[in-house]
């Protein structure tokens, strides 16, 4: 335990948090355990004017789900000739979100990178928030969400429907999350029981010390459980990436399992895995340095590490554009009729607006701020990722309502076919999906402020762990292992 | 996808036989092998021919001669119902089916309205929607686009929850009481031929029949709707409401077990000689749906690439 985790980053820096020589270990502990619960015990102003505002946000989103039943899908814009759209691209763009929380914590984890010790926590934690939150998307999405418990009802499974996969991979993808949020806090709790102390009256302290106790009474930190505990979250990491490949794939598929051209794309599993991949890590960048920022957490959580995030971000995005390229590139070359017909209309037709904000939001502009040393701080990357996640929700309506307008039975009477514009069906937003996406996007950062005042923010034994300023007791029992894999 | 010719025609549920076959050496080879290696040998072959039966299943695609053939469509109908994916029995007295005379529709929508009519309608949901198309040659047409009643139907399989069927008399029909409305049937549906029930439906008061999968009227808010054929009025001997509402006697309804089809004036007509005669066309062939609603085209007219005007 004794080497430090240096590492060098791609722009030359050192990564370490802090010198354990430099510092006392004790101090340093000291601080990462204050700062890891002092969301939960400190409660400024301020988090009550955001809570409030943002569940605001929410209920106006629930009534205009109420107003939706009430009237019918069709008061969401919906109609036979745009069958889907904001609802189903929520659905895509707020599952993917939640991949953040797998890449950070698993790929970083396997393959060992130490810098990543303070960022788990909130990324896991916005993996464990959004993917509800996603799969809530389901019932505005259905005509009738009051019969949505046939799809757990096995007589009326239709197994060969994507969207019962869909709704299989998801649910096993959730299982999969809060078993990978609450691995790693499993050991985090005896410590933050230590800090709430006895002495704290009222029902806020009163429901943590049961929730320590509830969730990590079992935990005595001894060489066994240590040893069980990182070999569980060495398996969970690794189950979660062909879990997290899967919902994607399959939420593909649902689009896929058509005759319709920019739906039947053999490049469309990959493609939304991809996207997930790089809205996540957006979020998690977004979430992390907002939580830096509000919380104080600048001592462990560094300018750096936003920048690596933003380098992991900009990979996935470069690889998305490429993608992107690909397909319209493939099937607007190809001169198949109706493939052909939709590329236009992407590109230079009736979606060239949205298409080309995608090109240049979540395409260039995350490229150049990543390019350029003077761009390539904390600042640009949280701004390169706020708009890769606005670009990113415009480009998955570019990937659901074109197809879903296209004319099947073309019906040219003046003009060219599929071409025509005029054919075409039209999907008109209303006031109700709008204020539904922004429930859902405010309910992001309102389900993180509230998970966060009960469960510590940062990872505080893992990152005793790969610091090595762990307490002594814990080195001494321990066997020196390198921290979790 | 292999292409309409294959030969595969007899490969038709192969998947079962072929894992029984597989599995019957294994008794005999006990001699000089032991149980466990028995079982094994056994396990791993049933899984293979099991897997490659399923492939075949999947890959498999039926000829046109498997399906209704123009020549002897009373007879092969039957066949084709029984090899039908949702199961339908050769048995059944009748096999649904439909000519459309382009010859003569003059594209009034008088068969639109009388089905809007019959079922309380919204004026969105056009179960049989008329186009105006273009030929080749610039000229217009009407093309009228009820359910192909497809034999193949891709809607049937995408239903999470089982709400769409296929009857053992062809008709493809959606449990509205079951429906959740995920609109995935409508998105696989290369006909653009269901329509969502995006707000309530019209009140229905007094319907000839009970409401069912046959007789959908009123429609349920929140689910997929579709051209039924007027299936509950069939067993009573009645055409479809857009058959006696055409005005010029374009549709046809067509059953190709006893091989006769009938329109709106009572004009019978030998069905299988009928499009034969009048070389008639089922719509977006290429799609392996197999649909039984036959086109007769009143000048060339090619429902699948005539569009395309420069």
């Amino acid at each position: 335990m004794s080497d430090q985790p240096s590492v060098t980053t791609a722009t030359g820096g050192s990564l370490d948090l802090v010198a354990p020589d430099e510092v006392d270990a004790a101090e340093l502990r000291e601080a990462g355990r204050e700062a890891a619960m002092r969301p939960v015990l400190e409660t400024g102003k301020w988090w009550w004017i955001a809570v409030a505002t943002l569940a605001a946000v929410v209920v106006v989103g629930l009534v205009a789900w109420a107003t939706q039943v009430r009237d019918g899908l069709g008061s969401a814009g919906y109609n036979n000739q745009a069958f889907w759209a904001v609802y189903e691209a929520d659905l895509v763009a707020f599952i993917g979100v939640s991949y953040g929380g797998a890449v950070v914590s698993a790929i970083l984890r396997i393959t060992n990178a130490t810098w990543r010790a303070p960022l788990t926590r909130i990324a896991e934690g916005t993996a464990l928030v959004t993917l509800p939150i996603g799969m809530l998307f389901i019932i505005p999405h259905l005509g009738s969400p009051w019969r949505i418990w046939e799809l757990v009802w096995p007589p009326y499974w239709g197994l060969s429907s994507p969207i019962l996969w869909d709704f299989f991979a998801v649910s096993t993808y959730l299982l999969a999350t809060v078993v990978f949020f609450y691995l790693p806090l499993v050991s985090d709790l005896k410590i933050a029981l230590g800090r709430i102390g006895s002495t704290r009256t009222g029902w806020h302290a009163n429901a943590c010390r049961w929730l320590y106790r509830k969730l990590g009474d079992h935990w005595d930190g001894s060489p066994p459980q240590r040893r069980a505990l990182h070999g569980a979250i060495g398996l969970v990491a690794i189950m979660v990436i062909p879990l997290a490949v899967s919902v994607h794939s399959v939420l593909s598929f649902a689009f896929a399992s058509s005759s319709r051209a920019g739906y039947i794309e053999t490049i469309f599993p990959v493609y939304f895995v991809v996207a997930a991949l790089y809205t996540g890590i957006a979020l998690v960048i977004v979430s992390v340095a907002a939580f830096r920022r509000g919380y104080h957490l600048q001592r462990f959580i560094t300018e750096k590490h936003i920048v690596r995030l933003g380098f992991l971000m900009i990979g996935m995005g470069a690889f998305y554009l490429y993608l992107t390229f690909t397909e319209y590139l493939i099937d607007g070359y190809s001169g198949q009729r109706d493939e052909a017909a939709w590329v236009r209309q992407i590109i230079i037709g009736r979606y060239w607006v949205p298409f080309w904000f995608y090109f240049v939001a979540a395409g260039v502009v995350p490229l150049a701020i990543m390019a350029f040393r003077r761009t390539r701080n904390a600042k640009g990357v949280v701004f390169a990722s706020v708009l890769v996640l606005l670009a990113m929700w415009v480009k998955r309506i570019v990937i659901v309502v074109p197809p879903a307008t296209e004319p099947l039975v073309k019906s040219p009477l003046r003009g060219a076919g599929v071409l025509a514009s005029a054919n075409w069906g039209t999907y008109h937003f209303t006031w109700i999906p709008i204020s539904i996406t922004l429930a859902a996007t405010a309910a992001i950062p309102l389900l993180l402020l509230v998970l966060f005042k009960f469960l510590p923010i940062l990872p505080v034994s893992e990152m005793e762990e790969l610091e090595g300023i762990e307490e002594p007791s814990a080195i001494d029992a321990g066997e020196g292992e390198g921290g979790p894999r | 996808m292999a292409d309409g010719n294959d030969p595969e025609a007899e490969v038709v549920n192969s998947a079962e036989p072929a894992a029984e076959g597989a599995g019957d050496p294994g008794p005999d080879g006990t001699t000089g092998v032991s149980r466990r290696q028995l079982f094994q040998r056994a396990g791993v072959l049933a899984l293979g021919a099991a897997v490659a039966g399923t492939g075949v299943e999947l890959l498999r695609e039926r000829p046109a001669s498997a399906a209704v053939s123009h020549q002897a469509a009373g007879a092969e109908a039957v066949a084709g119902g029984a090899a039908g994916p949702t199961g339908s029995t050769g048995a059944a007295e009748h096999q649904w089916a439909m000519v459309i005379d382009l010859r003569y529709c003059n594209g009034c929508k008088a068969c639109t309205m009388s089905c809007q009519q019959a079922h309380s309608l919204h004026k969105d949901q056009t179960w049989i929607h008329v186009f105006t198309m273009q030929s080749a040659s610039g000229s217009t047409y009407s093309m009228p686009r009820p359910c192909m009643m497809c034999e193949d139907p891709p809607c049937v399989p995408v239903c999470p929850v089982k709400a769409n069927f296929r009857t053992s008399e062809g008709l493809t029909l959606v449990d509205q009481s079951r429906c959740i409305g995920t609109r995935i049937c409508m998105n696989a549906c290369p006909y653009q031929a269901r329509y969502f029930n995006w707000k309530a439906p019209k009140p229905a008061p007094r319907q000839p029949f009970p409401q069912e999968p046959g007789w959908p009227v009123p429609q349920v808010e929140g689910t997929v709707g579709k051209c039924i054929y007027c299936a509950a009025m069939l067993p009573a001997g009645k055409l479809p409401e857009c058959v006696t509402g055409c005005p010029m006697g374009v549709i046809y309804l067509g059953d190709l077990v006893t091989d006769v089809a009938v329109n709106g004036f009572g004009r019978a007509v030998k069905l299988s000689q009928f499009i034969q005669d009048n070389n008639a066309v089922k719509f977006k062939e290429s799609y392996g749906t197999h649909p039984r609603v036959f086109y007769i085209p009143g000048s060339g007219e090619d429902l699948e690439n005539d569009q395309e005007k420069p």
